[in-house]
């Protein structure tokens, strides 16, 4: 298969022959693609090409669907996330994730950013301040609720509310940030802000970024990966799979002969 | 073909003519159950609110009508509600926890949840023969408060876990996903999120189910539960009665006297009832103030 171009330095995932079946349909077939260390990867594709179902297998939260199952190896730092040795739970806490409608939870913004470290036991007052301020920055939403962090998540708007997921995702301190269309569900204004803060956190972490926003991804990312029907077409650096892409049908994606 | 501006018209007014008429019945189906509920209410306040009087409540049953008053009744069933939710919540809520949460959805849970379905359906008396079997005779409670409270829990239980089942479904995926999705547990996420948004309809239902078994004399009667009490349970072994009971008690003696005994008495529950109804209420308006901060 194709493989992602290693020149960055190292790699953070290594997907061999992953096969995905919810029940009986398969959702994703024989995909294999290396996702390389600090860089942003996109992945792109027509509604329904398994694009969310190969995000959700990285850091397992597919796992509580019924009948959801994998073959295949997903190496993250050289071991397989799918090996029975390996905990959920861990590899979920090393594997922060953003989805595509932002689900702040129903309590305080502090609340929602401590959750995480909270229930890796920080209980210290002033630590936990210094978390949740941390990671407010660094989703740069620190300034604008820096003076109602005790006030509900919900209150904020639809672009804030995201980018206070992402805070908390960032609150466990993991080595990578899946994001599920994080822009979907946003205006121009806030999915502008999403990605300036995507190219931002790209020194400190490597970003899996699944998108329907062509642009979106030519902008942001440094290697992509196209999706259809379950099956990975092409995979490359963004210039050169946006300028010369080498399949027929990833041009014709691209180019929106059809999607 | 386009419909003419006319018969546009006339479909107008036939749907709003429809309208009309369908608001009319739903009305006048509204106004027969209020009407009858009211007939029940004044009829009972009519022959009871004579009897209403402070000594009524501190009063044990007498064989004279105007001396006869509910004090262990009242006691009785109080006492047997809070045993009923000691029992009956923690188990229901948690049966329902573990439906949702953690059972595999295959075959055998699919049996089990229609049983508890069928359950919630059983007639009363049918838990009575039951705690008679089980608590008054295999275990020797007798025909105590606490023989009582255990049949009103089993009573209740399938309500309870049918409602805390639907609260708890209705807490969104995304919000489990964005706990699991920091390294959430499956207990973390139970108890730090979907328990706190299930809550009020937890409670809710609970409260509901409560307030049928306050009214039930059925199960009560067949564990034996006595009817002439002279004294208050002085523990959960000793002998007890309750509302309902006393009511039909008194319902069924010949003299007039006790027939405005047993209004009276009925007035008393249903105020006991519309108490704890009103602390449903309360109880979820102020969770739910808590969550939406």
């Amino acid at each position: 298969m194709i493989m992602g171009d290693k020149k960055n330095g190292s790699v953070a995932f290594e997907i061999k022959d992953l096969n995905c079946w919810y029940g009986n349909r398969q959702a994703l077939q024989k995909i294999s693609l290396s996702i390389s260390e600090k860089q942003i990867t996109a992945i792109i594709g027509p509604s329904g090409c398994g694009k969310s179902t190969f995000i959700r297998c990285l850091n397992r939260i597919n796992d509580l669907i019924a009948g959801f199952r994998t073959s295949g190896q997903v190496l993250f730092k050289g071991q397989d996330i799918y090996d029975r040795a390996m905990d959920p739970i861990e590899i979920r806490f090393r594997i922060g994730m953003g989805f595509q409608k932002p689900n702040p939870f129903p309590k305080s913004i502090y609340d929602n950013v401590a959750y995480g470290p909270r229930l890796w036991g920080v209980r210290k007052g002033t630590e936990l301040d210094g978390i949740v301020e941390q990671s407010l920055k660094k989703a740069v939403l620190w300034d604008e609720v820096k003076d109602k962090l005790h006030d509900s998540a919900l209150a904020l708007s639809g672009g804030q509310q995201q980018r206070l997921c992402i805070a908390r995702a960032l609150a466990v301190e993991p080595e990578v940030l899946l994001l599920d269309e994080p822009c979907s569900a946003l205006d121009p204004i806030a999915t502008a802000r999403i990605e300036e803060l995507l190219l931002g956190l790209k020194k400190n972490y490597t970003i899996v970024i699944v998108t329907h926003n062509m642009q979106q991804a030519a902008r942001v990312s440094d290697f992509t990966g196209f999706f259809l029907l379950g099956d990975l077409i092409e995979f490359g650096e963004t210039k050169q799979l946006f300028t010369y892409p080498r399949d027929r049908r990833t041009e014709d994606y691209i180019t929106g002969r059809f999607g | 073909m386009k419909p003419t501006h006319l018969e546009i018209q006339r479909m107008l007014t036939d749907s709003q003519w429809r309208e009309q008429l369908f608001k009319m019945t739903a009305l006048v189906m509204l106004s027969i159950a209020l009407l009858t509920l009211a007939v029940l209410l004044i009829d009972a306040f009519v022959d009871g609110v004579g009897r209403l009087r402070w000594s009524f409540l501190t009063n044990f049953p007498s064989r004279k009508p105007e001396q006869a008053g509910i004090l262990s009744a009242l006691v009785g069933t109080v006492y047997m509600m809070i045993l009923t939710g000691l029992f009956a919540f923690p188990v229901g809520v948690g049966a329902a926890i573990y439906l949702e949460e953690y059972a595999k959805h295959h075959w055998f849970s699919r049996i089990i949840e229609l049983n508890i379905a069928n359950l919630a359906g059983v007639p009363s008396i049918i838990y009575g023969l039951l705690g008679l079997e089980v608590f008054v005779r295999a275990m020797g409670f007798d025909r105590s408060l606490l023989s009582g409270s255990l049949t009103m829990a089993l009573l209740v239980l399938p309500i309870i876990i049918i409602s805390s089942r639907e609260a708890i479904r209705t807490v969104s995926p995304s919000i489990r996903e964005a706990s699991y999705a920091l390294g959430a547990s499956r207990w973390q996420t139970i108890r730090n999120q979907v328990l706190p948004l299930a809550f009020p309809g937890i409670l809710t239902g609970s409260i509901l189910a409560f307030s049928r078994a306050i009214g039930e004399a059925a199960p009560l009667i067949t564990i034996g539960a006595l009817t002439y009490i002279a004294f208050l349970p002085d523990s959960l072994l000793a002998p007890f009665t309750a509302l309902p009971i006393q009511i039909f008690n008194w319902v069924s003696r010949p003299q007039k006297g006790f027939h405005a005994n047993a209004a009276a008495a009925i007035i008393v529950l249903l105020v006991v009832l519309i108490l704890m109804n009103a602390l449903a209420v309360y109880l979820r308006q102020r969770y739910q103030k808590r969550l939406s901060l």
